[in-house]
């Protein structure tokens, strides 16, 4: 296990390479840098002056040496300064990392929650009435572009209703530590997280209901049934177990996407996570920022796949790691 | 021999839904098992034996399955018990194997947990006592180290020793009746022969009636005391199982003896039955229903109706053209000699 772990660590050395490579050219092939846009046009500006300060922030050096100046603060956990916010990225990070925890956990946990029992329902009362609106419903949720649904969500929940704040993840001036505190953030939090969890239960409800529809017919299961085990215990006991593996083995993924960030829905929202800051880092063209984060989500998607193995092997005994 | 019955089966019709139809995969099926006795039921694929299994304990999807007849069980009637009566019977008075034993156990379930599961339901016994008697079971089943096996999972083991704990799941009540749905088929040679060692060793000790759903005649052979031949739905031929392989009467008895390959036969092509048995809503009802596959004999050989006729102590023959039948490629006077593994 320690083995298999230790050994699947340092595979990820040489993933890691390639994506910072890919990463870091590719921001670079981005048309303009920090110095183009506004600050270009400012008239206090001269040109000499913007030349100087490219030549100052060493992005005149040839990409190969920039490349491994940034390789080699990275060793140091020194990711840069950003550009727009002349704050440490690391810093800046940090400060978003939070709130886009809460709102991951958050629809992850309702993901779950939602999906799990209706996949089940749906696949034990196949094509009845129940299954076809559950059905109905991952057919309407998978058409619906996540945007437009969240700026759907937004303007009747947020405008028309006023039942939950338009953007923002706490109000100003709540002292934080509070009970107050907590339900204010939660109060953020619902709208986002309902509007994210009711996109991503698709997968996870078709999958449970294929699933169960398959486990259902197992040799397995009449064997169960031929014991005498009552059909509650049938579904509890042997049907159910098998039909998560699948939805165990995304598990890892989930887990670290929870960091991640959710481009579309913080951006929707105004919800300051790590996801709104990416897309408006991109924009701002905040190259340390932009390289990053998508270090960061390649590093944990990487870890995601471990994960997602481990956690297999544990509930799968055929797949045991020794 | 003891002639007591365990099951008697009255007036059995199995259908299953197609579309909005139902269509009788077993018809109108009378059948006793005796205890102590090892009843083989064979016929080809498609010819309502599994069905016919299954329907026993009622295993079938009741959503598109209808079960019509008696199936008389120590004194009840098995069709009329509730689910939660049935649940009582099945695995203790009544046990299981099935064909495939890589899909018939489950996969993420110790070997120990799954025959537990059985006494669970079934026993008040202790967690102690318990263990200690799927220890015996496992050892009883010629498993060689009962402690290591009970923590195993299925995927560890080899295709004959998970056969074996299917049995051990199937005996661990000690039921009266088991139910062997081609217990066989997914092994190999050698392996077979233990397995069916084992079954014919377990009911001379339990005195259990043992229902073996079989196409192998082999097995047959080696097993039954008395063997029903089924067609489409209807049981053609019972005889015991001497009378069977000596004397067989019914043109599809005839036809399967003579499509088995004979280790002594001097024949270098087997028997081939012409035609294939007929898809659940195109069996002939109302008439002889194998004469489709033999033409060459003429209409008027079978009876219309054709029921079961007694020709012989306990030997039943459905129809009348078992008189006039003869193989397709001989003359009458070589019908015994068609017979290949009857020489």
């Amino acid at each position: 296990m320690w083995k298999f772990t230790l050994r699947r660590i340092l595979i990820m050395i040489p993933q890691l390479f390639v994506l910072s490579v890919l990463v870091f050219f590719v921001a670079k092939a981005m048309p303009g840098d920090a110095l183009t846009g506004l600050i270009q046009n400012n008239p206090n500006l001269s040109p000499q002056m913007i030349a100087e300060q490219r030549e100052r922030m060493g992005l005149n050096d040839p990409a190969m040496v920039q490349y491994a100046r940034w390789v080699g603060n990275l060793f140091h956990g020194d990711l840069g300064i950003s550009y727009v916010h002349k704050v440490d990225v690391t810093y800046l990070i940090g400060s978003r990392l939070a709130n886009t925890f809460y709102l991951g956990v958050a629809i992850l946990i309702l993901t779950y929650i939602i999906s799990i029992p209706l996949g089940i329902l749906s696949g034990r009362y196949q094509n009845s009435l129940l299954d076809k609106t559950i059905t109905g419903y991952t057919y309407l949720s998978f058409a619906t572009p996540l945007f437009i649904f969240a700026l759907v969500v937004v303007f009747v929940f947020g405008f028309q209703l006023g039942w939950f704040p338009t953007s923002g993840s706490v109000d100003a001036g709540v002292q934080p530590g509070t009970w107050d505190y907590f339900m204010n953030r939660l109060h953020h939090l619902l709208l986002p997280a309902f509007a994210g969890a009711f996109v991503s239960t698709t997968a996870t409800i078709q999958y449970l209901r294929n699933e169960v529809i398959d486990t259902r017919l197992k040799d397995f299961v009449k064997t169960a049934r031929s014991k005498g085990v009552p059909e509650s215990k049938v579904y509890s006991r042997h049907i159910l177990r098998n039909s998560l593996l699948p939805i165990a083995a995304f598990l890892g993924y989930d887990l670290t996407a929870v960091l991640a960030g959710n481009l579309f829905i913080e951006s929707i929202f105004g919800y300051p996570g790590l996801g709104q800051l990416f897309l408006q880092s991109i924009t701002q063209r905040d190259f340390s920022v932009v390289t990053a984060l998508v270090m960061i989500s390649g590093l944990l998607a990487l870890i995601g796949t471990l994960l997602s193995d481990i956690i297999l092997s544990w509930v799968d005994p055929r797949i045991r790691i020794s | 021999m003891n002639t007591e019955p365990v099951l008697q089966i009255k007036g059995l019709t199995v259908s299953f839904r197609i579309r909005d139809q139902y269509y009788p995969a077993v018809d109108q099926l009378d059948l006793t098992i005796n205890k102590n006795e090892v009843l083989a039921i064979v016929g080809e694929s498609g010819c309502g034996k599994s069905a016919l299994a299954l329907s026993l304990t009622r295993l079938h999807d009741s959503k598109n399955t209808r079960i019509e007849g008696e199936l008389l069980f120590k004194g009840q009637d098995l069709n009329k018990l509730s689910p939660g009566q049935m649940n009582k019977i099945r695995g203790s008075e009544i046990g299981m194997i099935f064909q495939d034993p890589l899909t018939a156990l489950n996969p993420l379930m110790t070997i120990g947990r799954q025959i537990e599961e059985n006494l669970d339901y079934h026993t008040s016994l202790s967690k102690k006592e318990k263990t200690k008697l799927i220890y015996e079971l496992l050892e009883h089943v010629n498993i060689v180290n009962p402690q290591r096996v009970y923590e195993q999972y299925p995927h560890e083991l080899s295709g004959g020793m998970r056969q074996r704990v299917m049995i051990a799941i199937a005996i661990a009540c000690r039921p009266s009746l088991i139910i062997a749905d081609e217990p066989t088929t997914a092994l190999d040679v050698t392996i077979q022969s233990q397995i069916l060692d084992l079954l014919k060793q377990l009911q001379s000790e339990t005195e259990a009636g043992i229902v073996l759903i079989t196409h192998d005649l082999g097995v047959v052979a080696e097993m039954a005391d008395r063997v029903v031949v089924m067609y489409a739905g209807e049981v053609v031929e019972i005889a015991s199982v001497y009378e069977l392989f000596n004397n067989p009467l019914h043109p599809y008895t005839r036809s399967l003896l003579a499509s088995m390959p004979a280790a002594n036969a001097e024949q270098d092509q087997l028997h081939v039955i012409q035609g294939r048995v007929p898809s659940l809503q195109n069996i002939p009802r109302g008439t002889c229903r194998f004469s489709e596959r033999i033409p060459w004999i003429p209409q008027t050989a079978h009876a219309e109706q054709p029921t079961l006729n007694e020709v012989g102590t306990e030997h039943w023959v459905r129809c009348t053209c078992y008189q006039h039948f003869h193989f397709e490629d001989e003359g009458k006077e070589h019908v015994l000699d068609g017979i290949a593994g009857a020489k």
